[in-house]
């Protein structure tokens, strides 16, 4: 339970995949222009985290460990075309569920629901995970079980979903500034994160 | 071989490396690529290890563009993707096994990298197959060159070396010069790419007038 809840805190602030790691920029800084819009794909995304880390973690254990199937056949070479296809069917069938429930969310998100596939945060978090498998029990990333799976994956995406609410309010006030003519945009944005990461590197002591 | 590097066919390939650069232009490709700029030697592993693969998917997209059904097309093109990833990660592992621990699940995550994709949908779908590669050769440097400057700037500044050759003397040092420890924070490098974003697009506005 302990373990749970640090894993839980640690991989909000201080393994935030943005600030730390800058997994899910691209459609991060597109769409971090309105709160509302940045809310419902930080939804979207911790939902399809929420499905696709534990699916993966059992599949990395299950099947393509060392030893699954096959004694002495390691297949964990092929777990980058598995997570990614995990990935890709999940990412349809939340489009489906979003355009049946919500049009309005599903025209504002546009291009960016079926982009969320390719979104680096959600195959990051996946590879993370794989690779957190092998650390030591004692170590406070390690993912143990599929408890601990869904735990880090629902961290992850709500430490996602802190970032870019926080950058598209920022955005909107941004509006009223005077930022130089060709700094405006894509540059400022960057300078603007960069100064978020380093507000959140103060986390980074964190020990629960 | 003229007809090959032909005018049209020249600019296909140095369009992305300038102008319309895939980072500073298009805004694509971003998310995996800060994490590795810490030190010289990885920024240009991955950065060669982006352009192997947006050169070939784009090869292999563009030969079975006629044969793939729109419908399925995503899924056609991220299992290319994927498949040549896995290549170039077993192959680093194999070949650079240093690298390849430093670049982690840098490496995978080449996969979801927007220049591939948006490369793949935007022009290899539309093109032949040398077109296509000269496009994901120029795409793949265009990005390259962006993470080899930002590389270089966290080294050099962050450590005081290049490729882990030091490069500022110890006279420096010793006369009170002080390696800035926040150049290998994840920070910095959003800054800079900031900076670059900034000065690229000045730069190309001035030559535009």
């Amino acid at each position: 339970m302990e373990q749970m809840l640090s894993l839980f805190v640690r991989s909000i602030f201080v393994d935030n995949m943005i600030f730390a790691f800058f997994l899910g920029m691209c459609s991060y800084l597109a769409v971090a222009k309105n709160v509302k819009t940045a809310l419902g794909l930080g939804i979207a995304v911790i939902f399809v985290l929420l499905i696709t880390v534990p699916v993966d973690y059992l599949l990395q254990t299950k099947v393509l460990g060392p030893d699954c199937i096959v004694e002495g056949v390691d297949l964990s070479f092929l777990a980058f075309i598995l997570f990614i296809g995990v990935i890709a069917g999940i990412v349809q069938l939340v489009e489906m569920i979003v355009e049946r429930f919500s049009p309005s969310l599903y025209a504002s998100l546009g291009i960016f629901l079926p982009l969320i596939a390719v979104n680096c945060a959600i195959m990051g978090a996946s590879l993370f995970m794989q690779q957190r498998i092998g650390m030591e029990p004692n170590n406070s990333q390690y993912i143990g079980n599929v408890g601990d799976a869904v735990v880090y994956a629902l961290g992850s995406g709500i430490g996602w979903l802190l970032a870019i609410v926080a950058l598209a309010a920022i955005n909107e006030k941004m509006a009223y500034t005077d930022v130089p003519k060709h700094l405006r945009g894509l540059g400022i944005t960057f300078i603007t994160v960069g100064l978020m990461a380093m507000a959140f590197m103060c986390f980074s002591g964190l020990n629960i | 071989m003229s007809t090959l590097f032909s005018k049209a066919n020249r600019e296909i390939f140095t369009g992305p490396l300038n102008l319309n650069n895939p980072v500073t232009a298009q805004v694509l490709g971003i998310c995996s690529a800060l994490a590795v700029t810490v030190q010289l030697e990885p920024s240009i592993v991955m950065g060669l290890s982006v352009t192997v693969v947006a050169a070939f998917a784009n090869v292999i997209i563009s030969l079975l563009r006629k044969t793939v059904p729109s419908r399925i097309r995503i899924i056609v093109q991220l299992v290319v993707v994927a498949t040549l990833v896995t290549l170039v990660a077993e192959l680093l592992k194999a070949f650079a096994y240093d690298v390849s621990v430093k670049l982690s699940v840098y490496i995978g995550l080449i996969i979801t990298n927007c220049i591939i994709m948006g490369r793949l949908e935007a022009f290899a779908m539309q093109n032949g197959p040398w077109e296509s590669f000269l496009d994901g050769i120029g795409s793949g440097l265009g990005y390259a060159w962006i993470l080899v400057a930002v590389g270089f700037c966290r080294e050099l500044f962050g450590a005081g070396t290049l490729l882990g050759i030091q490069v500022i003397p110890d006279c420096v040092y010793e006369a009170g010069y002080v390696n800035n420890g926040m150049m290998t924070m994840p920070a910095m490098a959003l800054i800079i790419v900031g900076c670059i974003i900034w000065a690229h697009r000045a730069i190309n506005d001035k030559q535009k007038k």
